[in-house]
């Protein structure tokens, strides 16, 4: 599905099969992991001695997919989960840790599994339900970025991040994701402009993680009664991106695979060939589990905002 | 002490002009014909059994039903099946097939946890509503039966 989709440039590798060779799926989201995170550190011209730490976070239950390919990497390691929002809030602990000096390098990953995700949160795979067209579809995919201090030959900076809170307008209904995490991100990215005293207008993309088309409107439209000025066509959505309109993934792709790989695979090359200079990344996440949502309880949602900024060499 | 937020009205009417609609006219009528044919697909087959294979209508229909039953597991397995329940809904879960299915995809699902603890334990896991519910209507339909029949 992945590779079908107009964003199959921004892939370094792809699985023929859904476990990737493995026995289960859930140990195939592993291996993803694992290989995206290697071929990070070998992108990045380093071994794996080189990193100091290994951060990491995935959807499955306590986090398994990270803690198996933190044993095998054998890194240190410290486990995060911020739902399909753990890719930013990797990418800014591994810049705090390098930026304060207790990292020489550190190694952000994340990793979400179509199968893994529904056969957790919905439903077995072959089940057959009805899903409604304001549904999301959990990306299959790996994502991993290395973090330095600046040296000759970096051509991408972490400028600053923005730690979100957790906003909750009350939405219950677990297959309106984008829906539920809309707010969460507009919030974040309205703190983040009064923050840096910027205007929108200072990045030359605004990428949200995955709310897909239907929360893209709502985060816009949202955004617009807050007096936010911008253009639509450089406001981007991972979960519209990655398939980009294709009637099987109802309102677009997310689980934390999603923003990572698009972020890191396609965005970040676009800073490194000098067609961006700089970018606002806005990873949203859903702090729910099929326990609270049957419980009746609404679906609180998180969003962290990272700048980018390409370096010129 | 329970602090559950409600969806704001205004967020609301925001989400009800953004929202998509289910295609609920399109989706019943699809479920209507689909369900509906499937229905007079087996009602073929069981006429077929009594007039060519001399089953009695009783048997026909036990034998229809385990052929459906096998079809969808089958369906299921290869993974054809939650493809076309998207499209027709309703009309393939009123029938056994829903049922069956649902039995099926866990088995496959939790065969990576083992053939006990995983599809054995959860083979029912979405099925078994079905049956504790279906078992106590049944007892609460026969005893109103028996009462009414009493009187």
């Amino acid at each position: 599905m992945e590779q079908q989709g107009p964003m199959n440039g921004a892939f370094d590798f792809f699985y023929p099969d859904s476990r990737a060779g493995k026995d289960s799926f859930e140990m195939g989201e592993q291996a993803i992991e694992e290989r995206a995170s290697l071929l990070a550190i070998s992108k990045a011209g380093l071994l794996l001695e080189n990193i100091d730490l290994f951060i990491s976070g995935d959807l499955l239950n306590q986090i398994t997919s990270s803690g198996f390919t933190a044993r095998n990497l054998g890194l240190p390691y410290l486990g995060i989960f911020g739902a399909c929002s753990t890719s930013m809030q990797g990418l800014i602990l591994a810049s705090f840790f390098v930026s304060c000096g207790y990292a020489k390098y550190a190694l952000a990953s994340t990793v979400s599994h179509n199968c893994t995700a529904e056969k957790q949160f919905r439903y077995p795979n072959e089940y057959g339900c009805q899903k409604p067209p304001y549904a999301q579809y959990t990306a299959t995919a790996a994502g991993s970025a290395v973090v330095g201090l600046a040296k000759p030959g970096s051509q991408i900076k972490v400028v600053c991040g923005t730690v979100g809170k957790v906003v909750d307008l009350g939405v219950t209904d677990p297959f309106q994701m984008g829906a539920a995490m809309a707010p969460a991100a507009t919030d974040t990215i309205l703190t983040h402009l009064k923050d840096r005293q910027v205007e929108a207008n200072y990045y030359d993309a605004i990428v949200t993680g995955d709310l897909g088309f239907v929360g893209r409107e709502i985060c816009w439209d949202l955004l617009s009664r807050s007096g936010f000025v911008y253009e639509k066509e450089r406001f981007y959505d991972c979960g519209c991106l990655l398939y980009g309109k294709n009637p099987k993934v109802f309102s677009g792709g997310s689980g934390c695979g999603c923003c990572a790989s698009i972020a890191y695979g396609h965005f970040c090359k676009l800073l490194m060939e000098k067609k961006l200079k700089r970018i606002l990344v806005v990873a949203t996440g859903a702090l729910l589990s099929p326990l609270s949502s049957q419980q009746k309880e609404s679906i609180p949602a998180i969003s962290y905002a990272v700048a980018l900024e390409g370096v010129d060499a | 002490m329970s602090k559950k937020p409600k969806v704001q009205l205004w967020y609301k009417n925001i989400l009800d002009e953004k929202t998509p609609k289910k295609p609920i006219l399109s989706n019943c009528i699809k479920a209507f014909v689909f369900g509906g044919l499937l229905c007079v697909v087996l009602q073929l087959v069981q006429n077929l059994l009594v007039g060519y294979l001399a089953f009695d209508q009783k048997e026909a229909a036990s034998v229809s039903l385990v052929l459906l039953i096998a079809a969808t597991a089958l369906l299921t397995g290869l993974g054809h099946y939650d493809k076309l329940a998207q499209i027709v809904g309703a009309g393939l879960a009123v029938p056994i097939t829903g049922f069956a299915n649902s039995v099926a995809s866990a088995l496959i699902e939790y065969r990576s946890e083992g053939y006990v603890l995983g599809s054995g334990c959860n083979s029912f896991k979405l099925a078994g509503a079905v049956v504790v519910f279906g078992v106590v209507s049944a007892f609460f339909v026969a005893l109103i039966s028996l009462l009414l029949g009493v009187v």
